[in-house]
């Protein structure tokens, strides 16, 4: 499936998720990754720690609707593997990211950002074994 | 003075917390990263090759490079007594295996969390189903991390 190259429109998404990272340190002290926003909320340290992960969640699903306003419509969402494949890619997500502690946000993104030794090393270790897979699934088993 | 500065002002600290939410999942749409289809094209160089990512990555990375640098200088943040930031440095197997692992699911199914949490906006059930699946990866992995920390 095809997809159309934007620069300029994933620069500036890019710089808005960059800009999100920065305003929940300087708000909150905390690090904006997705995983451990989720996993947290599934598992709260307090209520205080609680609200602000469910205000992060609320807003974050609030995202696509500030598209819908600008654009008239939502952002597509193509998904281009069986619902098995979303499943167990869903499930395998969910092992590797509680164990690296961070998925591309956490690690990618605010890790990164931070010269943080682990993230760099995260960060390359999950660019490597998606692109691996992506090739496999797609040129070898040909799914 | 920052116990008053961090307990009061709660509709407002929950108004800008809610608003940093907004603005990362505004982000995500508009960025690209809340379409499988898009973020699997950036890995397939060998077939339907979409750069775009690599624009995403650049412009998050270089803005949050800037912000902490600002951020961090502050005795501590806004509403809270102190940042919350981990100090772990070391680079062991648990880290390496669960990186490589996240990367064969996202490569298979095309969601990372940050991108699949913002598109559960659109009640899309591929999403739906998704998020219900990672969340189980969660579980079971913290029960079996749970379980062997005890033996």
């Amino acid at each position: 499936m095809e997809t159309t190259f934007t620069p300029v429109l994933s620069l500036i998404g890019g710089g808005l998720i960059g800009l999100a990272a920065v305003l929940l340190m300087l708000l909150r002290g905390k690090i904006l990754g997705a995983t451990g926003i989720l996993a947290g909320a599934l598992r709260p340290a307090s209520r205080n720690d609680f609200v602000w992960r469910a205000l992060m969640l609320a807003g974050m699903i609030s995202g696509p609707w500030v598209y819908f306003s600008v654009f008239g419509g939502l952002p597509a969402i193509e998904v281009p593997v069986s619902t098995g494949y979303l499943l167990l890619g869903g499930f395998v997500v969910g092992i590797g990211v509680t164990l690296a502690s961070g998925c591309t946000s956490g690690h990618g993104v605010c890790g990164m950002a931070r010269l943080s030794p682990r993230s760099f090393v995260a960060t390359g270790t999950f660019m490597l074994t998606t692109g691996i897979t992506v090739y496999v699934v797609r040129h070898v088993l040909g799914a | 003075m920052w116990s008053g500065m961090y307990w009061g002002h709660r509709p407002m600290r929950n108004f800008l917390t809610y608003l940093t939410g907004v603005i990362f999942g505004t982000g995500i749409a508009l960025s690209g990263m809340i379409n499988p289809a898009k973020v699997l094209n950036f890995f397939d160089v060998a077939g339907s090759w979409d750069p775009s990512l690599a624009f995403v990555m650049g412009g998050a990375v270089g803005v949050a490079f800037i912000g902490y640098r600002l951020v961090l200088k502050r005795p501590a943040p806004v509403f809270e007594p102190a940042f919350d930031v981990p100090q772990n440095r070391k680079l062991d197997m648990r880290l390496i295996l669960g990186a490589g692992v996240f990367g064969i699911g996202w490569g298979i199914a095309g969601f990372c969390p940050g991108g699949a949490l913002p598109a559960l906006g659109t009640a899309d059930v591929r999403v739906i189903l998704f998020v219900v699946a990672l969340i189980a990866g969660i579980l079971c992995t913290r029960k079996v991390l749970a379980a062997t920390a005890n033996t």
